[in-house]
């Protein structure tokens, strides 16, 4: 669980880098996401990555699977359960990664159609557009379309707060199943855990939040 | 401190044996003293039952100084009650006001069958330890007690761990009715000290083998179990056990 | 009647001689042997996992839910050692001579003697198991002084020594549960001894789950259960604390040695009211820096802060110049009832001293201040580094004392009083450890042998490790090495059907009485005229009085008791009265004892034998001798007397003035 989750919050850290390549619009409007279109281009074409992207499938796969085994399991671990429930020790959200995990899959279901599905098979919504000669998909152009609609934006917007909770969880519990004990270490993950959750989901937010508002395209 | 009388609701668990299914009684006692402590005034209420020709409250409890781990109830939502690093027979009855109802119900673990009432069996804790909870060294050959000095934090930081009292609260406590907490401390206590270091590895294989068996829950870090434990050993005791198995998985010849 | 097969020679040699010449038991021969173990406190469970080490078939009971639960898991201060290790002059002969003069010369000196000489052992044995004693910065065992000594010996694990002592033990005992030498059988309570031919050969256990009788045959067995304090009702012993193993023993034959020798401790937190389920102990290792005193003023009504120090009067250092607050456990706690009893007590019961822990503040701040090379200090400064340092040394006892008392020990003075706390009487037993029954032994605290009329501080631990990791593995190998012809009994012979029918019947009476009264009230009446009539001072008319009320309350309980729930079924309340009817028993013999004893001595204090200031008057002439009580039948008793011969000690009057 703590190995799978590590790996998906290093790919977390390269979409977010990624994609925050639509911010370089917001710098110069003749732009027009050209940055941004270069690098998913290179990001989709390279074998390397396509074996990463299997890698990553893999990893998510495992993960959901490596989740709903243990929640399984732990759900049988006590057959009555007690009246009043013990909320005080524990984060809610410590107590809710299953369900906080179902709201990111559910999200990342339709995040998928919208953007991947379409780059890589059915090309809905997709433009092309030539830089240096080089024609690539306009996905700039895509982002800026799905998220002209404020209720997409809403349901990202959520997805991504899902995530910040069950990141503020993983990420620390994570390092904890791999055995770091030390308190200095500990206290350090502790708060970089916080710091990265918040970075990350800040990021992902303003995204659909900057087209909606026209601050980009 | 001001002493005052209380009249109160207790709603306890009452099961006849493991078998039995079981249900909430509501009982009313009054004039509970702030001075008593939790237990006694259990015991109050038992001897009404006595008296009413009722059968008492059957619980757990022996020392009633916090140190035996005998006792086991969970009070209004948390084990060992509301107050912080304590354990049941401890709790006094200056945490409750006049007119407040007690939820009493027993340890609710898969692991802990209930025995009767309030009581439960906590034997796989005993199991687990037979697993590999010892250092292997018969009476008699053991060299002098200076001769291997220790490191006095390592020392310290081994008795904080050993300070466990076996209560079981962790997995009551814990959503997953995880034992990590009672397990690790035990890891850690032994694996902080050099007479410990021989049997390491097989230490915390079989026991966290023998946990699993008695079907105990894994554990996700909620940090619960620290939380209610009455001698507030540390979850970072948990990241040191999952330390010690990987290095054990990791370097085991077979 | 009374052979305590004390070996010959010098003192310093008996054991070693023992050792060289007692009779082994070759291992495949060990495997064949049965051994009970009742009870897991330091003794049963030391002794459990030494003698399954050594391959005997050991089967190991406890009433608890788990071996580690049992009452030694309590103690809190230390455990003695004649290390040495802080060059203070110590020593096995020194550590020797304190126990016999701390218990007022009427302890056994060979036995004595041992106990010292094993001492060091037993720190190493814990050692090696993982115990993490405290340790100075160099990495080496730290020590501390207690009562009634004047070096350091005093091993601990903060105020969980007897915490960590135990698990070590129980960590030992399940390592042979593993290995198959020994069966647990928790949540069982011995209820009788079965006797074949005269020897005991095997136990009549309840198994409290159940509610059924079991039989189980042994060799040999060895009651490690404890002592008797709780017949007092409040006391600091465990609610399940009890003598029922013991004193059936002594029914089936077992003498019992200076029944009316309890230990009342000083510091303990005073009863609150009338629902005073149990009482708790606050260390003795508080008299290091706690001053006790009380007011000058009878009857005295303001807070405590309020009371100007020259009006404060700190009676132990006052009248016991020499040791002041650090004097002996019966001493500390005579002169605080002294000081009650004439009025001028404390708190709302005025039953209680105050233990002031002001000075100790002040004083560590200054020294702390002094270190960090801080001067013009204002007080306020002061005061909040010395509890800084007063919290890391005391924290936890503390924390606990606030706890029970919702009062902050930093601010006012705890207010404490003495409680009944471990009894050095138990089963009479010969340097082997045996009892007069062939075959059954009894360990630690269930014994009478070592601490004489009063223990001092940090050695019951001692001595039930003592017992069950270094004695009893030899001792019981001398004697079974006999019976290595005689295979085991089947539990169908007619001896264990007989004891079984007994132990059922009893039971059967008890739950068809239907009476009006609950247990718990019983054995409330029994504590009240046991601590006022046998407690802290006794006197003749008192305890003969006390004599017919306990019989008188023991009629009653046999006609009026209500045991509610059904025989085969768990019922706590059932396991309660098994035990109450036997403290009723034993309540009796015990004012029988302190009626016979006509003298003051250690722990036991007649008021009519006292020197003109208030001090214990023993009589050497007439009483220098083991009480040992032959049960006849019901209130009738034969007292037989082993003398004590001092060969190396000379008693004198003990001073610590």
């Amino acid at each position: 669980m703590g190995l799978t989750g590590i790996s998906l919050v290093l790919f977390l850290i390269v979409h977010a880098g990624i994609n925050a390549c639509v911010f370089a619009d917001m710098a110069d409007p003749e732009e027009n996401g050209a940055m941004f279109n270069k690098a998913a281009h290179f990001m989709g074409s390279t074998v390397l990555i396509r074996i990463t992207e299997i890698g990553l499938f893999a990893g998510i796969i495992l993960h959901i699977v490596q989740g709903l085994l243990l929640t399984a399991e732990n759900k049988k671990r006590r057959t009555v359960g007690y009246a009043v429930a013990y909320t005080a020790g524990s984060k809610w959200y410590s107590r809710s990664m299953g369900l906080l995990g179902t709201l990111i899959l559910l999200f990342l279901i339709m995040h998928l159609y919208h953007f991947w599905a379409s780059a890589r098979f059915t090309g809905r919504g997709l433009e092309p557009v030539t830089y240096n000669g080089v024609e690539m998909h306009n996905m700039f152009g895509l982002m800026k379309a799905t998220f002209s609609d404020w209720k997409v934006v809403i349901v990202y917007a959520l997805g991504c707060l899902s995530l910040y909770y069950h990141l503020a969880h993983g990420f620390q519990s994570a390092f904890k199943t791999l055995g770091v004990h030390n308190k200095r270490y500990n206290a350090m993950l502790s708060s970089l855990g916080y710091g990265f959750s918040a970075v990350i989901t800040i990021v992902f937010i303003l995204m659909p939040l900057s087209f909606v508002l026209g601050w980009v395209g | 401190m001001e002493h005052y009388n209380m009249n109160l609701t207790v709603k306890v668990w009452r099961q006849k044996n493991s078998r039995a299914q079981g249900n909430f009684e509501s009982y009313s006692v009054k004039n509970i003293s702030s001075e008593m402590s939790f237990l006694e005034m259990i015991d109050v209420l038992n001897e009404e039952l006595i008296v009413e020709g009722k059968e008492p409250i059957a619980f757990d409890h022996d020392c009633r100084e916090g140190i035996c781990g005998q006792c086991s109830m969970y009070i209004n939502g948390k084990p060992h009650g509301p107050w912080q690093a304590n354990t049941t027979c401890q709790l006094h009855m200056r945490a409750f006001k006049d007119g407040d109802t007690i939820v009493v119900e027993p340890w609710r673990s898969a692991a802990f069958p209930v025995i009767k009432d309030l009581m439960v069996d906590r034997s796989a804790f005993d199991r687990i330890v037979q697993a590999g909870g010892f250092v292997s060294v018969n009476t008699g050959n053991a060299v002098d007690g200076n001769s291997i000095p220790i490191n006095k934090d390592a020392a310290d930081a081994s008795f904080a761990a050993a300070m466990c009292i076996g209560c079981g609260a962790c997995v009551a406590a814990c959503k997953n009715s995880s034992a990590m907490l009672f397990l690790s401390a035990k890891v850690a206590h032994l694996a902080l000290l050099p007479q410990g270091d021989p049997e390491r590895k097989s230490r915390v294989m079989n026991m966290v083998a023998q946990m699993d068996k008695e079907g105990f829950g894994a554990c996700t870090n909620t940090g619960a179990c620290e939380a209610t434990c009455p001698k507030e050993i540390s979850i970072s005791n948990i990241a040191r056990l999952n330390h010690e198995y990987l290095r054990a998985g990791l370097t085991a010849e077979k | 009647m009374l052979d305590a097969k004390i070996p010959s020679g010098p003192l310093e040699t008996k054991w070693t001689e023992y050792k060289g010449h007692c009779k082994l038991v070759n291992p495949a021969n060990k495997r064949k042997l049965e051994v009970i173990v009742v009870g897991t406190g330091l003794a049963g469970a030391s002794a459990a996992a030494t003698l399954g080490e050594l391959g005997y078939k050991v089967k190991a009971f406890c009433f608890q839910d788990s071996p580690r639960r049992a009452h030694s898991i309590a103690a809190q201060g230390g455990i003695n050692a004649a290390k040495n290790y802080q060059n203070d002059g110590d020593s096995v002969f020194r550590l020797f001579y304190d126990t016999i003069k701390g218990g007022d010369y009427r302890a056994r000196e060979a036995n004595v003697h041992r106990l010292a000489e094993v001492s060091g052992n037993i720190i190493d044995q814990c050692v090696a198991q993982g115990v993490p004693f405290a340790r100075e910065y160099g990495g080496l065992l730290s020590n501390r002084s207690f009562g009634g000594t004047q070096v350091q010996r005093t091993f601990y694990a903060a105020g969980q020594t007897g915490q960590q002592l135990l698990i070590g033990a129980y960590q030992a005992l399940e390592r042979q549960v593993a290995l198959g030498n020994v069966t647990m059988y928790s949540r069982h309570e011995m209820l009788e001894v079965v006797k074949i031919d005269g020897k005991a050969r095997g136990i009549i256990a309840r198994d409290l789950v159940k509610g059924t009788l079991e039989r189980h045959f042994g060799h040999a067995v060895l009651l490690c259960t404890g002592g008797y304090g709780n017949v007092f009702y409040l006391s600091t012993n465990a609610m399940g604390s009890n003598v029922t193993a013991a004193w059936k023993a002594h029914k089936q034959g077992a003498a019992f040695a200076n029944p009316c020798f309890t230990q009342i401790h000083p510091t303990c937190i005073p009863v609150s009211g009338d629902h005073q389920s149990k009482l708790t102990l606050m260390s003795e290792s508080l008299r290091n820096d706690g001053r006790i005193w009380v007011p000058k003023k009878k009857g005295e009504t303001r807070k405590a802060t309020d009371i100007p120090e020259e009006e404060r009067d700190y009676y132990l250092e006052r009248r016991y110049p020499a040791f002041g607050n650090l004097v002996p456990r019966d001493v500390a706690s005579r002169a605080a009832k002294e000081r009650c009893d004439e009025g001028y007590g404390v708190g709302t019961s005025k039953q209680a001293v105050y233990l002031d822990f002001a000075d100790a503040i002040v004083r560590y701040g200054k020294i702390e201040a002094g270190k960090e090379g801080k001067q013009n200090l204002s007080m306020d400064e002061i005061i909040v580094m010395g509890k800084e340092v007063v919290k890391e040394k005391y924290g936890n006892l503390f924390d606990m004392y606030e706890k029970i008392t919702g009062e902050n020990p930093y601010e006012v003075p705890m207010r404490i009083y003495p409680a009944v706390h471990y009894t050095m009487g138990g089963l009479w037993v010969d340097y082997e450890l045996q009892t007069t029954v062939p075959g059954l032994y009894a360990l630690g605290e269930a014994n009478f042998s070592d601490h004489g009329a009063n223990r001092l501080g940090a050695s019951a631990l001692m001595q039930g490790l003592a017992d069950g990791y270094f004695v009893i593995p030899y001792t019981l190998g001398n004697n079974l090495a006999e019976e290595i012809y005689n295979k085991a009994i089947e539990t169908s012979h007619p001896a264990f059907e007989a004891t079984e029918k007994e132990v059922a019947s009893r039971i059967e009476k008890l739950m068809s009485i239907n009476g009006k009264q609950s247990v718990e009230s019983f054995h409330k009446r029994l504590g009240k005229i046991m601590w006022e009539k046998c407690g802290m001072a006794r006197n003749k008319e008192g305890l003969q009085q006390a004599i017919r009320e306990i019989q008188e309350l023991k009629k009653e309980f046999w006609s009026d008791v209500r045991i509610p729930g059904s025989v085969d079924e768990m019922n706590p309340e059932l396991d309660k009265a098994n035990r109450v009817a036997d403290f009723l028993e034993l309540g009796e013999l015990m004012c029988q004892d302190a009626y016979n004893r006509n003298e003051s001595c250690g722990g036991h204090f007649r008021e009519d034998f006292q020197t003109p200031d208030g001090e214990a008057l023993r009589d050497d002439n007439n009483y220098m001798y083991v009480a040992a009580w032959e049960y006849k039948g019901e209130h009738e008793w034969t007292l037989h007397k082993e003398p004590l011969e001092y060969d190396v000690v000379k008693p004198t009057q003990r001073s610590y003035k």
